[in-house]
């Protein structure tokens, strides 16, 4: 049923987009504007959440339990009479910060490594490229699962797991597109001026990949979202009662039956914010790559 | 008979006009030479005849290409005539062959796709066709593909793919501006032979105009996309009476007026036994072959002393130049600057030497960072200095030598991509000369650069050399460049300098047979000319 709901969703958008605006550029810029809008509309709803929601997220309250939507619970109430609404804007703000945070660790790190593989070819960037193979070649869930196995489940274990899982991403894209950078001829006229490969990279390489490194975060967060919820639904993330949109839908799969809201809104707000930042990922590689830009 | 008549042409694309009011005539047997700077609309003009422009380009005029209107010919009519009668060959031999198919299939393919002939007797006439543009498939078996080829063999096949058909008409596209100059000269000849064999006409597009004076009979020199004037050789060259002519004539052998200056005996720069190798290609067991790109070369740069060094691609010229600016390290042999080590052991002395030494390349918009703007790009080389200048110390530096270039203080604030070429290079020797070096090396730092633009910045650089009192190093596939401007000059082949000597003496009398062959390919203006008959004086 959320999946019906996906496809409508993109539909209207994209009924939109032809109906409004004719021409096909304009179009990719409305793609971004759709995220950016998507992505805001969560956020605010993270951020009111710190001073007000509907109801308590926390709060049992049995007597009211497995309502339907109405208009005293907008969303309804899941078994124990939370208020799916309250849990849901509570839930954003945890999606975004583990999100945000491990696309903090990968980029940190894997940026650095990846600089620095680029410049210096041989012993280092081999090291440093196969140890990311081998980080790359492990599941993130049993990464994840390990983790916690050691330091116990939790927001931070969840947030390291996914960080780690994002250092190899970045470091490849950085070194990849680093080392076709250093073969351009302003790198040399910077080796004549005496710089070395650590002024060279903060100072040519880096800027010149910045365009290509926001779009891969913007894609990295969607995933994120992902997989913080996938964590969460296999018990691994945020521990109750501190809600969460993956126990929420891990929750709800028994009673989808009879409660289908309890699946469909944790869901449907997975899919926006992932939705979202991919929509911004892609429109700004769009409006950042200097071929698409330059036609306009 | 006349195979080509262009009248009243008109081009725009997006509005802009491209081409205006182009007419001109070919005749059956005629090579014509379109020459013209960067954006004169040579090219676009040769375009128009093959039915090639971009699909947003409008256009008016009637071109009549044997008794066809080509103007309003349908695209499937065009594509017929594309082949058939109408052969191009385009700058770029690799590019334009497939690199996955063998050069006799590509020649065959055109055969079969307009002839509808079998496979075998495609190949046939294909083989035939290489054997006349010199690929004799004894030599060149026909499975060979475009990669197993050098520049000029691909340039060949080009050729043979474009006269496979005996077209009438053969469209040639700088057809030789890639390749090297005794390459030039053989593929050159090789046209001159088609047309003088099969009877094609051609059209040659080039920017060289010592190119169409060798080659062509007849001459439409362009610009901004009007037809400034055009005639025989002789007229054209010798008594043209158009300002713009004249002044494109007068650049093409410009020679920047030096004073003299003395010479000092100490060398500034100097290599000893240089040795630079590299591996070929892999093979699955064990180490390719070993290429020496350097083979034991000792130069020595004295003060005020301008020095060529020339030699065709692959020479090793720009291994040299990238050991002596220590981008690269020699196996053997070393670099000194004034008579110390280069790169110096010790880290501290560096970049007090490579302030000592600077390069301008060839290509000044790849050289900076397209995110930097000129005063960043400029002030880069501070870095060299012990106590970089900052704030309004570093702008008074970078606008004096920005002055210095002939170039504005407010251009400081803009990104390179504003600028044209011309104004690009003089940034980037305003880069190099911003940390007072005693040696300027100049990778065909005017080589890509149109004639008149060229002129100039030779002009700057004879005028800085006087001034500030430096050394240059032209490092350099254009004899002509070398010639106008060097003190002294260097040939190399195969790694190593196999002759050196005072420019003058070098070109007058060249001893080594590799500069013989050199200088004799090297197309020249007046010689050319003195081929010509004389003008008919024009009234």
């Amino acid at each position: 049923m959320t999946h019906r709901e996906v496809i409508q969703g993109q539909a209207v958008d994209k009924a939109d987009g032809f109906t409004n605006v004719p021409e096909r550029d304009t179009g990719m810029a409305l793609g971004l504007r759709t995220g950016i809008f998507l992505t805001v509309a969560v956020v605010t709803a993270a951020l009111i959440s710190f001073v007000w929601t509907p109801y308590d997220a926390k709060a049992i309250d049995i007597s009211s339990k497995l309502l339907a939507p109405s208009s005293m619970h907008l969303f309804g109430t899941d078994h124990f009479g939370r208020d799916i609404l309250s849990m849901i804007m509570v839930g954003a703000r945890n999606s975004l910060v583990v999100a945000f945070v491990a696309v903090g660790i990968g980029a940190g790190i894997g940026v650095p490594l990846g600089l620095l593989a680029a410049a210096r070819k041989g012993l280092a960037s081999e090291l440093v490229m196969r140890t990311n193979d081998l980080i790359f070649a492990f599941p993130s869930l049993l990464m994840a699962v390990m983790i916690t196995a050691v330091y116990g489940p939790g927001a931070i274990n969840a947030i390291i797991a996914i960080g780690i899982f994002n250092i190899p991403v970045f470091a490849r894209v950085t070194r990849g597109a680093g080392l076709s950078l250093w073969t351009r001829e302003y790198i040399l006229a910077a080796r004549v001026a005496g710089k070395g490969p650590f002024l060279i990279s903060v100072q040519h390489i880096l800027p010149n990949l910045r365009g290509l490194l926001i779009v891969q975060a913007a894609i990295q967060f969607a995933l994120g979202v992902v997989a913080e919820a996938g964590l969460s639904y296999v018990g691994l993330g945020v521990q109750p009662p501190m809600p969460s949109w993956g126990r929420m839908l891990s929750e709800a799969q028994t009673m989808i039956g009879f409660a289908p809201w309890m699946a469909i809104f944790p869901g449907v707000a997975i899919m926006i914010l992932v939705f979202g930042f991919g929509l911004i990922g892609d429109g700004l590689n769009d409006h950042l790559d200097p071929r698409t830009r330059r036609e306009r | 008979m006349v195979l080509l008549e262009i009248n009243d042409l008109n081009v725009s694309i997006d509005r802009t006009p491209i081409l205006n009011s182009v007419s001109l005539k070919l005749e059956a047997g005629e090579i014509l030479g379109l020459a013209g700077e960067s954006g004169s609309g040579k090219t676009m003009t040769a375009f128009a005849i093959a039915g090639l422009l971009p699909g947003r380009a409008e256009m008016s005029g009637q071109i009549v290409f044997d008794g066809t209107r080509l103007s309003n010919a349908s695209e499937s009519e065009l594509c017929r005539i594309r082949g058939q009668d109408i052969g191009i060959v385009f700058q770029e031999p690799m590019t334009a062959l497939n690199p996955v198919m063998t050069i006799g299939d590509q020649v065959a393919e055109t055969v079969r796709i307009h002839r509808g002939v079998s496979r075998r007797e495609a190949w046939q006439l294909a083989q035939a066709t290489l054997d006349k543009v010199g690929l004799p498939s004894t030599l060149f078996p026909m499975d060979r593909f475009p990669h197993n080829l050098s520049g000029g063999q691909r340039q060949r096949v080009a050729i043979a793919i474009a006269i496979v058909l005996k077209p009438k008409l053969l469209i040639a596209d700088e057809p030789t501006t890639a390749l090297d100059v005794t390459t030039q000269a053989e593929i050159l000849s090789l046209f001159r032979q088609l047309v003088c064999d099969e009877g094609i006409a051609l059209i040659l597009v080039t920017h060289d105009l010592a190119v169409v004076a060798e080659t062509a009979n007849r001459v439409v020199v362009m610009k901004e996309g009007t037809i400034v004037d055009q005639g025989s050789i002789a007229d054209v060259f010798q008594a043209s009476q158009k300002p713009y002519v004249k002044t494109l004539i007068r650049n093409a052998v410009h020679i920047p007026t030096r004073t003299s200056k003395k010479i000092g005996n100490i060398p500034v720069l100097e290599t000893r036994n240089i040795v630079r190798e590299y591996f070929g290609a892999r093979k699955l067991f064990g180490r390719g072959r070993v290429l020496r790109a350097v083979d034991g070369v000792s130069v020595q740069i004295y003060p005020n002393e301008n020095v060529g060094l020339v030699g065709e691609s692959g020479c090793g010229k720009s291994t040299l130049l990238r050991t002596i600016l220590g981008l690269d390290r020699a196996q053997a042999g070393d670099v000194r600057v004034f008579g110390q080590k280069f790169p110096p052991d010790r880290h501290e002395d560096m970049r007090q030497l490579r302030r000592r030494i600077q390069v301008v390349f060839q290509d000044p918009f790849g050289t900076f960072d397209p995110r930097w703007r000129v005063d960043q790009i400029i002030a880069e080389n501070f870095h060299l200095f012990d106590l970089p200048p900052t704030g309004a110390d570093a702008r008074r530096r970078v606008d004096e030598i920005l002055d210095r270039v002939g170039m504005q203080s407010s251009d400081a604030k803009r990104y390179p991509h504003e600028f044209s070429g011309g104004q690009r290079q003089r940034i980037a020797i305003a880069r190099a000369l911003i940390t007072e070096p005693s040696v300027v090396a100049l990778d065909e730092a005017v080589s890509a650069l149109d004639v008149s633009i060229r002129a100039q910045i030779l002009d700057l650089l004879a005028d800085l050399s006087d001034r500030l009192g430096m050394s240059y190093l032209f490092v350099t596939h254009d004899l002509s460049v070398a010639r106008s401007i060097t003190d002294r000059v260097l040939v190399m082949k195969d790694g190593r300098i196999v002759e050196q000597g005072r420019t003058e003496d070098v070109f007058a009398n060249p001893s080594h047979p590799y500069t013989v062959r050199l200088l004799g390919a090297v197309p020249d203006l007046d010689r050319a000319l003195s081929k010509h008959p004389a003008a008919t004086q024009k009234s």
